[in-house]
């Protein structure tokens, strides 16, 4: 079941097809119907979490957001292999993977509206926050990695970066470093196929990402990165291997970006309505509700309920978000250094305390 | 109290925060067996062991981006760039991440690191290897900028760089690592951050300087000394944030200002010292601040290289005019 072979270049494995449908054998934690529920949840969360958000984008009250619509499989099934002992590195887009790392919904939020207070989170105290620069933070997987062993800590740096994160060096150079110092670190790639309106193979000639492990002499695997199972699975093996001291891995999860690249981009200028309905056809929640229906008795009263459940807390972080003042103006140069260097004692006078 | 050159107050300095903190780490390209290409790291790796000093891949990025993931995971990295000249990958890091994760995560994550770079012009050294672009990195906010300018700041200010909370690039004036040496206690003591040192006091002009400049500006000094003009003498030792406040006490009294840099004029970091007096000391000044730098071009290759450098000469040139400006 656990494939250990480094790249795969076509179908990249699913336990569960685009209809629900079982294509092998479920990996142990999968057939618990309680860990599936929760995944599934996960995945629900999230999506409420992003329509919300771009609602509130559209009305003026959050900044430009990115939502993960149709790739809440990838941070789902990458955080929920993870321990709290580990330290994640997230791109943007992986509101999936932070909210079960204990990020709440109401920093989320203070974050996507432009509130520094939005990264002080209150439960994953050692996760970075987001990385707006593409691809820069892989370098500091390694660093964090790195501190895990000095520290004899048994915990992984766990990043996760786009396809078009790929092509820069930060990503190649850290990856390289991952292999010679043999650093406990997974490097996941979301591949949503585009990189704002760039094609994934317009990236790179490269017939996979996963690929891109070998030259640095480590594992990579493409799986189906719209398989939650999948994504678990795959990040639970290269976790293990990292915890035994076997170094890192490189895992591209392959899935689609259903929406626009932010709420300040407009898909229809370079992409086709029809390829976006296709991909429609393969979203990762369905197929796992459809699993759930079929195997665990999922009924059309828990869709509802959750749903409901759902919304009615997303909709309360959000009023919590609303509610929030903003910070007085003086916190921009209060937390610039542990303590104010007399040299901006003026500046920060002239700022005040309100 | 031991004799030492630049270059063996910073090995000592490492090698002193190793021993006094676990989390302290040494990495870059060339530091273990090799000891640095300047021999900064000589004898670390065989005393603190391949997990403490260790040689990366040949990446700025990582070694900077490493220390950035380190230090917010609790380790006190000390990194080196081989020379300034190949920082600029590193830059990336250090604007976009290093200088911001304690603002950006209001406190909870923070980057107590050291870069550490050899830097500046003066021994003949090939294309690259020669240039000062700490304007470049001083106008980040969120970074520390220190320049030391004798083995005993270097020693002093490399232990407070390590031990500060946030990150501190050090730039060493390579011309200095090896030109003279100084009695330096090794003691663990650190001179202060952000605090400018008068190495000679003086009343009739102020000369405001860093790095290896220091040299120049003090036989400057001496100079005048000659000539019955008594020159105050203030190496800023940290750039930024500077110590405006000493700068502005001895041009009130002086009354007159040369600020010397060995990089370009323009957007030098002269320009801010030089505002900052424009701003507040006006009715004290007798005369114009004059600034002497190097020339707005690209550091030339080391057949010009001196010609390129600010002079005693030149130096002195600037505070005959200001001295008799009327
Ligand atoms: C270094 C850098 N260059 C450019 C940008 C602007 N930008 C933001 S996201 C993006 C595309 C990223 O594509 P990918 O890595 O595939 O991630 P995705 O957005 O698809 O999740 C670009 C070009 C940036 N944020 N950082
Ligand atoms: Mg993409």
């Amino acid at each position: 079941m656990a494939r250990t072979r480094q790249t795969r270049t076509t179908d990249p494995g699913a336990y569960l097809d685009a209809e629900g449908t079982l294509l092998r054998e479920l990996p142990d934690f999968a057939k618990s119907r309680d860990t599936l529920v929760a995944l599934y949840s996960a995945m629900v969360r999230c999506r409420t979490f992003d329509s919300k958000a771009v609602a509130l984008q559209r009305t003026g009250r959050l900044g430009t957001y990115a939502s993960s619509l149709g790739q809440e499989a990838v941070g789902v099934g990458v955080a929920s292999a993870m321990a709290p002992t580990d330290v994640f590195l997230p791109s943007f887009r992986e509101h999936g993977a932070q909210l079960i790392r204990g990020v709440t919904l109401e920093e989320l939020f203070l974050f996507w509206g432009g509130d520094e207070r939005g990264n002080d989170f209150s439960l994953p105290k050692r996760d970075f926050p987001v990385c707006i620069p593409v691809g820069t933070h892989f370098p500091h997987a390694a660093g964090a990695a790195l501190a895990l062993v000095h520290k004899g800590v048994p915990g992984v740096a766990v990043a996760v970066g786009g396809d078009g994160a790929t092509s820069k060096g930060d990503f190649y150079e850290a990856l390289n470093l991952v292999g010679a110092w043999n650093l406990p670190a997974v490097f996941v790639l979301n591949n949503n196929q585009w990189s704002i309106s760039v094609r994934r193979q317009d990236q790179t000639a490269a017939q996979t990402l996963a690929q891109k492990a070998v030259a640095c002499g480590l594992p990579g695997e493409q799986v189906d990165g719209n398989d939650v199972i999948a994504v678990r699975e795959a990040t639970e093996r290269a976790l293990e291997r990292a915890r035994s001291g076997q170094g890192g891995t490189l895992i591209e999860c392959v899935t689609y970006r259903l929406g626009d690249h932010t709420t300040a981009d407009d898909a229809s200028r370079y992409r086709d309505d029809d390829e976006v309905s296709a991909q429609w056809k393969k979203e990762p929640l369905v197929r796992l509700r459809r699993h759930l229906t079929q195997v665990h008795g999922w009924s059309k009263a828990d869709e509802e309920a959750l749903l409901r459940t759902c919304r009615e807390e997303v909709d309360q972080a959000a009023e919590n978000y609303l509610a929030t003042p903003p910070e007085p103006a003086g916190e921009m140069l209060a937390n610039l250094f542990e303590s104010l260097p007399r040299d901006l004692a003026r500046q920060a006078e002239e700022l005040g305390d309100g | 109290m031991a004799e030492m050159t630049m270059i063996e107050a910073v090995r000592a300095a490492l090698a002193f925060a190793l021993e006094e903190d676990p989390d302290v780490i040494i990495f870059g390209e060339d530091v273990g067996i090799d000891g640095g290409v300047f021999r900064a790291t000589e004898g670390l790796v065989q005393r603190f062991g391949p997990s403490r000093v260790r040689d990366t891949p040949l990446s700025e990025t990582v070694i900077a981006g490493l220390a950035v993931g380190a230090s917010a995971q609790g380790l006190r990295p000390v990194a080196e760039i081989q020379f300034m000249g190949f920082i600029y990958p590193a830059v990336d890091q250090l604007v976009c991440h290093a200088a911001r994760m304690r603002n950006r995560t209001r406190g909870r994550l923070s980057c107590p690191m050291v870069l550490r770079a050899p830097f500046g012009g003066g021994i003949k050294a090939p294309e690259h290897h020669s240039e000062s672009t700490e304007a470049m990195l001083a106008h980040v906010p969120g970074l520390r900028v220190v320049i030391p300018s004798s083995p005993a700041r270097a020693y002093g200010l490399l232990l407070a760089a390590v031990r500060d909370p946030d990150p501190v690039i050090f730039l060493e004036p390579k011309r200095l690592y090896r030109a003279t040496s100084e009695e330096v206690a090794d003691n663990g003591e650190a001179l202060p951050l952000d605090s400018a040192f008068v190495l000679r006091e003086g009343a009739d002009v102020t000369l405001v300087t860093w790095g290896a400049m220091v040299v120049e500006t003090l036989e400057a000094a001496r100079q005048l000394a000659e000539v019955e003009v008594s020159a105050e003498v203030i190496d800023l030792g940290t750039v930024k944030p500077y110590d405006r406040a000493a700068v502005r006490t001895s041009v009130e009294k002086t009354g007159r200002c040369v600020i010397v840099h060995e990089a370009p004029l323009t957007g030098g970091f002269g320009a801010e010292v030089a505002a900052d007096l424009a701003e507040t000391c006006l009715t004290s000044l007798l005369a114009p601040i004059r600034r002497v730098a190097g020339y707005d071009t690209v550091m030339p290759y080391l057949r010009l290289e001196d010609r390129y450098m600010p002079s005693t000469d030149r130096i002195l040139d600037a505070v005959h005019y200001v001295l008799e400006f009327e």
